[in-house]
């Protein structure tokens, strides 16, 4: 684990989930994090400076969500882990910032209560207050600064972006506290409690030098949680290395407790949330009757929710928007891919017109422009994706989803927390991936990281949308649906459906370890911020283009050296015919010629010539390259006096042997199935090895995904060519 | 003895405690579903996998598994 901000002031944002800190963290630094309306959207811990008129850095420390100290999942452990280097006394805040929801307040501040423990100063930040009608529910801010020993207490709205600077102000003021007061929870009046912890709290106050207060509250910690055990023990431990044998005394002592609990007839999993619900109860002096005419007021959610998440409307709502979103991402981006694939041509036509002839001017025009363009094409059908994703999520329908099809996950071996990851696969595999630690059974989140890739990300979109578009006919079929859009809509499908089955066969295999639980908080429904759709669209676009500049155009570059060397001189007098000079082109002779060549003979089986065979080679790095790389080959075979458009190239390119067009509806329907299910992304493999911490998954993942494309290909082209005779 | 299991939705109900070995009742009870607090069951899922509660002014999702190893008794308004 990395060590934050050695030596330099920092303060460090804790609170429960969807409660609004990365919005207070954003504001704060002037950084742009990801805000959503979905319970456990921070994974990470992310790091910002605070911006102030102060000369002094002021870092800021942004943790994942989470209800308890103990870890329940592993996005909470992330907090866990650095609660315990603060316990040991290492890298500790010079203030916490305990960001609460306002229209929530009790339990939200059972991890105040936790929190106030550390003896460091704790700022109340009492967020959302926008969205508390009844003011005169809330009890006295002077009470609750006194009564819990905080800081300060700050009222504020991160939504509408006032309480700001009256937090900085705290912050400042905060930060030189030499002496933090002390939490005033009174864990004086369980003593029967601490008498029977005592051992394991004596011997911990005695190996780390703990409060004799701390040591009674990691007591009840360890024994309310095996988790809090582990967290003794490396790689968990933070920055500190326990004993083996420290931590099996603990170990042992903690039984001991819990021997002892038991058999007083309390229940030691449930005593340290209890012991601090009845202080903070009692504090808040909620009656009776306030609490169940709470309880009994119907939401404008949960009227939007008697449809939303309806036994029979909410699933064919929720099909029926994936329909739409797809359907529009096809049908909307058609002009918008025009201008852009007109501009290209503009742009590259007109470097012809300004260079003289030679290898600068074929590299520039063929490689880059060629290559590069090809791919930019499909910036605006990516961006729609991405809007589209970003409102379900922020709206606060993915938690609905999950709700809506926990049951039907659990029955494929998934969990419904699979959903937004693989929802999110839609755009891009790698936050997917990241986004499973909120699953907190192992066995789950491994087969959802292992299935997660066949959802159809979006750098299968160009290939998708190029294939359909020159090769797919623009008819209507049964008067309503465009036949394009159904294709594009099938391989959707294909991919979604072949993941459940893949993940239902997957969990047989995997060995379970540990339980799996749901327990999801169903946020309020929220108009979404556009200003943060639109930041999301606008990050996503950046990246897609940054790799475009970066990946694709040196994957680019090198290819075209690849198909433009050597060069080999053709004597025009010695070619009789035709397909002569279809074979002596010089890009057969070229290093890229003689790869996809070689290759040709195990990819032909599946319809696919050996330019296709030079894209599968060159788009394992990334799926959409395939793109470049084809129209980068297609500009050096043509004669360099214009850029060709790809989709012309691929439908007039002729096969020499069997002097047949290279595609056809058949070959376009083959490739396009062998990338729903190809591994073909560096990117991935990486961050699926970082997450399950071995080389073995993502083999796995490349073993199983290469071979069902290579069937699945072989079956749909050598399939449709024995229809096709009949 | 009732679980919540038990009640349908609209009902509202105190909690008692919770039944069994169950782990999960250490994150509930953080959540606040400590003894003497009402719940009112929302609605079930599709299916009936999960049930949804308001709690404390918020709303949450368990499992039906789960909802049935908590103790609760039938609170009348």
């Amino acid at each position: 684990m990395i060590t934050n901000f050695p030596n330099e002031k920092y303060i460090a944002l804790i609170g429960n989930p969807n409660c609004g800190k990365t919005a207070i963290f954003n504001h704060l630094t002037g950084l742009d994090q990801k805000v959503s309306n979905y319970p456990g959207i921070t994974v990470e811990k992310k790091t910002g400076k605070l911006k102030s008129d102060s000369d002094d850095v002021i870092n800021v420390l942004d943790l994942p969500g989470t209800y308890s100290i103990t870890p329940e999942s592993i996005d909470e452990r992330v907090v866990a882990e650095q609660f315990m280097d603060w316990i040991h006394g290492i890298n500790r805040p010079s203030a916490i910032i305990s960001v609460v929801d306002a229209t929530n307040l009790s339990r939200n501040l059972y991890l105040t209560t936790q929190l106030l423990d550390l003896g460091i100063p704790v700022i109340l930040a009492l967020n959302m207050m926008d969205r508390v009608k009844d003011k005169s529910v809330l009890p006295e801010f002077s009470d609750l600064k006194e009564k819990f020993g905080l800081a300060a207490v700050v009222p504020m709205s991160a939504l509408e972006g006032w309480g700001l600077n009256e937090l900085k102000n705290a912050i400042q003021t905060s930060i030189t506290i030499r002496n933090p007061r002390k939490s005033r929870m009174l864990f004086s009046s369980h003593l029967e409690v601490h008498e029977l912890l005592n051992p394991l709290s004596e011997y911990l106050q005695q190996q780390f030098d703990y409060t004799p207060r701390l040591a009674r509250v990691q007591a009840l910690r360890l024994i309310t949680r095996q988790s809090a055990v582990d967290l003794y023990r490396p790689p968990h431990s933070g920055e500190h290395y326990f004993d083996t044998e420290i931590v099996s005394i603990i170990e042992e002592l903690r039984e001991a407790a819990v021997q002892a609990i038991e058999k007083a007839g309390l229940n030691h999993r449930t005593l340290e949330a209890t012991i601090r619900y009845t202080w903070l109860d009692n504090l808040l002096q909620q009656s009776e009757n306030k609490e169940v005419e709470v309880l009994r007021k119907i939401t404008r959610s949960e009227k939007l929710d008697k449809i939303l998440t309806h036994p029979i409307f909410g699933p064919i709502i929720f099909i029926s928007l994936l329909v739409f979103i797809f359907q529009s991402i096809f049908s909307w981006s058609t002009y918008p891919m025009d201008w852009i694939d007109a501009g290209i041509g503009l742009i590259g036509n007109s470097i012809l017109d300004i260079m003289s002839a030679g290898i600068l001017r074929d590299l520039i025009v063929e490689g880059i422009i060629g290559g590069v363009g090809a791919i930019l094409i499909f910036l605006p059908q990516i961006l729609i994706l991405v809007f589209f994703m970003t409102l379900l999520e922020d709206s606060g329908y993915m938690s609905r989803v999950a709700f809506i099809f926990d049951k039907f996950m659990t029955k494929v071996g998934l969990h419904g927390r699979s959903v937004l990851p693989l929802m999110s696969g839609y755009a891009c595999a790698i936050p997917g991936v990241m986004a499973t630690r909120t699953i907190d059974g192992w066995k789950e989140r491994l087969t959802t990281i292992m299935v997660l890739p066949l959802m159809s990300c979006s750098a299968r979109l160009p290939i998708y949308a190029l294939m359909i578009g020159a090769f797919i006919p623009a008819r209507k079929v049964f008067g309503l649906f465009n036949l394009q859009g159904l294709t594009f809509i099938f391989m959707y499908f294909l991919g979604t459906f072949t993941a459940l089955v893949i993940a239902k066969i997957l969990s047989k295999f995997i060995k379970t370890k540990g339980h799996s639980s749901f327990v999801m908080e169903l946020p309020p429904y929220r108009v979404p911020l556009m200003r943060s759709v639109f930041h999301q669209v606008y990050s996503r676009g950046k990246l897609f283009l940054f790799n475009a500049g970066k990946i694709i155009m040196a994957i680019s570059v090198v290819l075209w050296f690849l198909a433009s060397f050597p060069k080999v001189t053709v004597d025009s007098t010695n070619i009789s015919n035709l397909e002569q000079i279809e074979i002596v082109n010089p890009i057969h002779n070229s290093y890229a010629g003689k790869i996809g060549h070689t290759i040709e003979p195990i990819i032909a089986p599946l319809g696919f010539d050996w330019k296709i065979g030079v894209g599968l080679i060159t788009s394992f790095a990334a799926r959409e390259v395939v793109i470049s790389t084809l129209a980068t080959l297609y500009n050096v075979e043509g004669d360099g006096e214009n850029v060709v458009s790809l989709s012309e190239s691929m439908k007039n390119d002729i096969n020499p042997k069997t002097g047949l067009p290279v595609y056809s509806t058949l070959v376009a329907l083959s490739l396009m199935v062998f990338y729903v299910f190809a591994a073909q992304c560096m990117a991935t493999f990486a961050i699926v090895r970082y997450e399950t911490n071995s080389w073995k998954w993502p083999l796995i993942m490349i073993t199983y995904m290469t071979s069902l494309a290579y069937i699945a290909s072989f079956l749909v082209y050598q399939g449709g060519s024995l229809i096709g005779k009949f | 003895m009732n679980s919540i299991a038990d009640f349908k939705p609209g009902d509202i109900a105190t909690i008692i405690g919770f039944t069994g070995e169950m782990e999960l009742q250490s994150r509930l009870v953080e959540m606040g579903f400590v003894p003497g607090i009402h719940i009112r069951i929302v609605k079930y899922a599709p299916w009936k996998g999960l049930v949804e509660l308001k709690i404390r002014n918020y709303h949450v999702s368990i499992r039906m598994s789960d909802a049935k190893n908590i103790k609760v008794k039938r609170f009348d308004y």
